[in-house]
């Protein structure tokens, strides 16, 4: 025990392995706050479909030269959320088919691009590791965890601000727009929130992970808790432990960052739905 | 000054006319029930009454100190609530919401209100249950209980009664009669059960290829009302397959 404690506090030494914690740990509590109003609004799969999405502004990006992608990457992403969530509960193309039409259409545009003008020699190396994040975290410059941890405390202040108006617009639109709520606004603001989120995870745990970080902390919150509050609550500070051990083990192991956070969710969400079905049990 | 007065409305969707010329008001107190087949445009009159979609033509006015969002509604049940984790308490207190504005929180007197409300749907004992547990009657008591969260002065109720057994179902209007009558809350109702908007209700809103407008009385005299009969077979069909 005290050979792995010893050999943490030599990792933590390093500033990157401090960085890809600090960076690991918000972004994986942004993710799990938003993650109850998505599944719960049929949206699961957006994070994979905006991380698609950001895989093909990215190429594009690559494609025309820009040196600083980011605030592309960001824009194209945010208005491909507010595409999809802005419509709302009266969409003309639902949830799971407009998610799966961008995600896809957007992945072969940018693999695509990436085939005809690519300038690198190792291509597939290069989407592969777009799309699965593999050592990106730990390779975070300083500037990246500060924006990472300004654009957190903006998510999680907004998310506490209009706590209520997200309950009432996710639980029921048509009602809330009908006394008053401006539930178009509010289905923008979770859009924008949903898109900055999702930008951030991307260098985490890379594109094709993301939808694990939202989905898998909301949907064990739900097998045991029955209020909104108390989900949202459970899923935030579950995502924030899973999020921790995954890093720790695969530093440890030397595993990949966002695989093994996502193993580490998994285990929780078995854990979380056996307590459901014994909880369950008990009461009835 | 009528509560609410609808004039020449046209209702459709993209260009296409369901509804022709519809007026008619309805004024503080009233129990007014909309009838008609499926299809004659009972949810989009609804909607547009509540602002949610825009008529083709004509206008909705309110008056009597009424304003467009203080529309109580009861909605018919979505997909989403079926599987959401929401205790009894969170969603009657959502009904709150829109009076907000850009406060963040409720207030002392929005918790209060909410408190109120569920003691009136007699729902104390299920105050911290979650929603999607509940019987099909209990989770229109609580959506009626986060209606009168919104307003006292006006309920607009989609089917209320779809998919209650007949005792749920005749505990429910008296739940909503009792609304009407002791606090004078003005009741808009869209039914498929004739039968009980003749009981209930002191008006009668008929629309379909005839547009009926008037009361109880009127309309029973009337040549919309002539069908009521034929509908009676109708109903008797419908729920025997």
């Amino acid at each position: 025990m005290k050979a792995v404690f010893d050999q943490l506090v030599l990792y933590f030494t390093y500033p990157f392995v401090r960085y890809a914690l600090v960076a690991g740990v918000l972004i994986a509590l942004c993710s799990s706050l938003l993650g109850v109003t998505l599944v719960l609004k049929r949206f699961s799969f957006i994070g994979d479909g905006l991380s698609h999405v950001a895989f093909g502004a990215m190429a594009v990006a690559a494609v025309a030269g820009f040196t600083n992608e980011m605030p592309f990457v960001l824009l194209v992403t945010i208005l491909c959320a507010v595409l999809l969530l802005g419509a709302g509960q009266n969409a003309k193309i639902k949830g799971d088919a407009a998610v799966a039409m961008i995600s896809v259409g957007a992945l072969a545009i940018g693999y695509l691009l990436m085939n005809l003008f690519s300038t690198s020699a190792n291509l597939s190396g290069d989407v592969c590791s777009t799309l699965f994040g593999s050592t990106s975290i730990l390779t975070l410059t300083q500037t990246e965890v500060w924006l990472c941890v300004v654009l957190s405390i903006v998510v999680v202040a907004l998310f506490v601000l209009f706590y209520n108006k997200i309950f009432a617009v996710t639980f029921d639109e048509n009602f809330a727009k009908a006394t008053g709520t401006k539930a178009n606004a509010y289905n923008l603001l979770i859009a924008l929130i949903v898109a900055v989120i999702i930008v951030l995870a991307m260098n985490l745990v890379g594109s094709l992970l993301i939808s694990a970080l939202v989905i898998f902390p909301a949907l064990s919150a739900m097998r045991v808790f029955k209020s909104f509050k108390s989900v949202t609550i459970c899923s935030a500070v579950l995502s924030v432990i899973c999020a921790v051990l995954g890093i720790l083990i695969s530093i440890l192991q030397g595993t990949p960052v966002g695989s093994t956070i996502v193993a580490v969710d998994i285990v929780a969400f078995v854990i979380f739905s056996f307590a459901g079905v014994v909880h369950g049990g008990i009461r009835k | 000054m009528a509560q609410l007065e609808c004039k020449n409305l046209c209702l459709g969707y993209e260009g296409k006319e369901i509804l022709h010329d519809l007026s008619f008001q309805i004024s503080a107190g009233e129990y007014l029930c909309i009838v008609g087949e499926n299809g004659s445009g009972k949810s989009t009159l609804m909607k547009t009454i509540l602002g949610l979609q825009a008529p083709l033509s004509g206008s909705v006015a309110f008056g009597d100190g009424l304003k467009g969002n203080e529309i109580g509604y009861l909605p018919q049940q979505t997909d989403v609530q079926r599987d959401f984790p929401a205790s009894v308490w969170e969603v009657v207190l959502s009904g709150c919401c829109g009076r907000q504005g850009m406060r963040p929180f409720y207030s002392r007197e929005d918790k209060l209100l909410a408190e109120e409300n569920i003691k009136k749907m007699e729902l104390t004992n299920l105050k911290k249950r979650c929603y999607r547990e509940l019987s099909g009657g209990q989770q229109q008591r609580v959506l009626l209980a986060r209606a009168l969260c919104a307003t006292r002065k006006i309920l607009l109720l989609d089917e209320p009664v779809s998919g209650l057994d007949p005792m749920v179902t005749a505990s429910m209007y008296r739940l909503i009669e009792e609304l009407n009558k002791k606090d004078g809350t003005t009741i808009i109702m869209i039914s498929h059960d004739i039968a009980a908007a003749l009981q209930y209700a002191d008006h009668i809103l008929h629309i379909g290829k005839n547009i009926f407008f008037g009361t109880k009385e009127e309309y029973l005299r009337s040549e919309a009302g002539f069908g009521f009969a034929d509908r009676k077979e109708e109903e008797n069909y419908e729920s025997s397959i």
